[in-house]
């Protein structure tokens, strides 16, 4: 065989390289929504390659929903000092006392699906006018239709029925005032592409990605992390367990599995294995069938 | 797990619910073991709940509740799977509905197209459609799936009567490489696994052939071209007389030393360094995302193009592109659009529509001058400012364009430089 081919993962890196400069160089305020999970770690890494030996030209913009990980917020905090970025952060807690949102009720009531007016003040706020996201098509089956570049009217929304053919690597990034777009420079990427990567650049990530022992409780056919925004129900038991996570969001929506694989190399084995979905353990999507849809025309991201 | 040289491939998959693509699909998936418990869970649950014998491979392809609710795809959906040889995108097309659209969009950047025909019916005007565009598109691999075999006693007489069918027409046509497969996706027949049920056949089942197509070839390694997208000047210690072009190479091949000139502007210099992320590197080639510095100080900005010196585009203001018309708004005679090529951006107009091909009879029509949704048509478009020529046939990224509509700032066309 020819030299002159790209193996899968150096393709799927050019791909995203190119739509991250593709974004710098049509819109005039991008930035990079960063979740502290692998996958914002991953466009960040990108976006590092993409530009050096000039720094990373995008902020990042934490949503934070004052449920976190405190390894997410520890890790965001030492890798945009690291590499020199400047962080925005945009407060769900801040849009909870001023009225914006109220908290849900219920058994399961999260602040996830509050994110999305926190995320689209802060867009507004701030007049991005591209905001970078870490979503990839397999996840999901709404996100299987998402383009690289996708448009948002001026309340944010997302219209999939009606969305801009994109075709070739040509990419229309016009918008009026008002609206943004949202890039999804790893579109194509799948859970394994991103662990076979992460694993060959020997990327660092939270070390809530690797097996370790914690306090659990069992709910909705996953491992809940104990926290100060966990209320046991009758009949529900702390235990510990070693877990790992495989998909990073608030720590109230976000279970774990059962695991020994404490380094890279044990994950991508594992994740080579596993049966399940990625967002099989995220309490956010078992709502209903359509729940991603549904938030991702609301302007979720 | 070694993947570390497996190669990319992408592929559509063109054809409706009727020709079993869906269900192709979801065969595919599932044989390939690239369906996850809990989404064969979910599947299991709904086929039971619309009362359909068995699991619905089909409704995996589902995906938005528009879609679900009225059993049609309404937009390209894409899907992965992994083999240990390759990893596989599929564009998935609908067969109906603003197909013209949806299958262009798909096409235009797969390496191949399977194509799907119902064994019982044999060719019919949509097969006309989806072999047109693939060839319109330049798709390098064409894959004729004849599907439903097992509803036609897996008879070799009907397969071989379907290809002669496809031959007749699509001699009319600029394909390069066509096979044909007989298949049952309900059954799993030479999808994934060879057919015990057709003995005769003695080529390769559907997934072996996409394991195994030459691919290598698919991209231009010769006419080297290299539009900027961005110009990166670091202003840091160690870098502060940078000036990087960063890009990704459409075609062909740079090597340091490599004289070449940038157009517009015709200046000449030669390439002094080529980055590749950090990593520097001697050569690089396409598809590769790179930033490359100059021994001369040049002017260059975006969408400038650097080229070999020994081999350049034309230059041109007017020019024939094959068309298609992609929205609700048709063309607006001699209105200005937005014209996007490479990372280039002008304004253009559409001087004249030369003419028209009805995809289903590919007859040429030049009487019709109005460009509706779904129309593809030869037109001459004129420029203000000289466009880089190359045609479709040779460089797939660099002899396509898209038109935008400023007043609605929407992708209105899509078009091959003939």
């Amino acid at each position: 065989m020819s030299k002159y081919f790209l193996n899968y993962l150096d393709e799927l890196e050019s791909e995203a390289i190119f739509v991250l400069r593709e974004v710098w160089a049509q819109f005039e305020n991008p930035v990079i929504l960063f979740s502290g999970g692998k996958d914002s770690i991953l466009v960040t890494h990108l976006a590092h390659k993409a530009f050096y030996p000039a720094r990373v030209p995008f902020p990042l913009l934490h949503i934070d929903t004052g449920h976190n990980f405190p390894e997410t917020i520890e890790f965001r905090d030492r890798l945009a000092s690291e590499k020199g970025l400047q962080l925005l952060v945009g407060s769900v807690q801040q849009s909870i006392d001023t009225g914006r949102v109220a908290e849900e009720r219920g058994k399961n009531a999260t602040r996830n699906i509050l994110q999305t007016t926190t995320l689209l003040d802060t867009i507004e706020a701030q007049k991005i006018d591209c905001a970078i996201g870490g979503g990839r098509r397999d996840e999901e089956k709404a996100r299987a239709k998402e383009r690289f570049f996708s448009h948002r009217d001026d309340f944010g929304q997302w219209d999939p029925k009606n969305q801009r053919p994109e075709l070739w690597n040509l990419f229309n990034g016009k918008q009026f005032e008002g609206e943004h777009f949202r890039a999804f420079p790893i579109s194509n990427w799948t859970e394994m592409d991103v662990w076979n990567y992460l694993l060959r650049e020997q990327i660092d990530i939270p070390s809530l990605y690797f097996a370790h022992e914690r306090q659990v409780v069992w709910r909705n056919d996953s491992w809940i992390p104990v926290s100060d925004h966990l209320k046991l129900e009758p009949g529900e038991a702390i235990e510990i367990k070693k877990i790992r996570f495989r998909t990073l969001g608030d720590i109230t929506i976000t279970g774990g599995i059962e695991s020994d694989a404490d380094t890279l190399e044990k994950i991508v084995t594992e994740v080579a294995a596993m049966r399940q979905t990625e967002r099989g353990n995220r309490t956010d999507d078992k709502r209903s069938e359509s729940a991603m849809e549904d938030r991702k025309r609301e302007g979720y991201f | 797990m070694e993947l570390n040289n497996n190669q990319l491939l992408r592929f559509t998959t063109a054809g409706s619910v009727d020709d079993g693509k869906s269900t192709l699909i979801g065969r595919l998936l599932y044989d390939s073991k690239s369906i996850f418990e809990d989404q064969l869970a979910s599947i299991e649950a709904t086929s039971k709940r619309k009362g359909h014998e068995g699991v619905d491979l089909a409704l995996f392809t589902d995906g938005l509740r528009d879609e679900r609710e009225q059993g049609i795809t309404i937009d390209v959906a894409y899907r992965y799977f992994t083999t240990p040889k390759r990893k596989f995108i599929i564009a998935d097309t609908p067969g109906h509905i603003q197909y013209t659209r949806n299958m262009v969009t798909g096409a235009s950047t797969a390496n191949a197209a399977i194509i799907l025909i119902d064994a019982r019916h044999g060719v019919i005007e949509q097969t006309k459609r989806h072999a047109f565009i693939a060839s319109l598109l330049q798709i390098p691999h064409m894959i004729v799936c004849i599907n439903k075999m097992d509803l036609v006693d897996h008879q070799e007489a009907v397969f071989n009567d379907i290809v002669s069918q496809f031959e007749v027409f699509s001699s009319k046509l600029d394909v390069q490489d066509v096979r044909f497969i007989p298949i049952s996706a309900l059954n799993g027949d030479n999808v994934v696994n060879r057919s015990e049920q057709m003995n005769w056949y003695q080529g390769s089942p559907l997934l072996h052939t996409l394991e195994t197509l030459h691919i290598s070839s698919d991209t231009n390694k010769i006419d080297a071209r290299f539009a900027v997208q961005t110009v990166l000047r670091p202003q840091r210690e160690g870098f502060l007389d940078y000036r990087g072009y960063a890009g990704r190479i459409a075609s062909g091949i740079y090597r340091v030393g490599d004289a070449v000139t940038v157009l517009p502007s015709g200046f000449t210099s030669k390439i002094a360094s080529i980055n590749s992320g950090e990593e520097e590197v001697s050569e690089a080639f396409a598809p590769m995302s790179v930033s490359m510095t100059l021994e001369d100080d040049i002017d260059i900005s975006r969408g400038d193009m650097i080229v070999k010196t020994n081999n350049q585009p034309e230059m041109h203001q007017e020019f024939d592109v094959m068309l298609c018309w992609l929205n609700d708004q048709p063309a607006r005679p001699r209105a200005k659009y937005s014209l996007m090529q490479t990372t280039n951006e002008q304004k253009a107009m559409i001087k004249e529509v030369v003419y028209q091909i009805d995809i289903n009879t590919y007859a040429r029509n030049t009487e019709n001058k109005n460009l509706t949704m779904n129309a593809i048509a030869r037109v001459t478009i004129k420029t203000t400012r000289p466009f880089m020529l190359d045609s479709y046939r040779d460089n797939r990224m660099t002899g396509s364009i898209i038109l935008i509509d400023e007043t609605t700032n929407e992708t209105v066309a899509a078009g091959m430089v003939v």
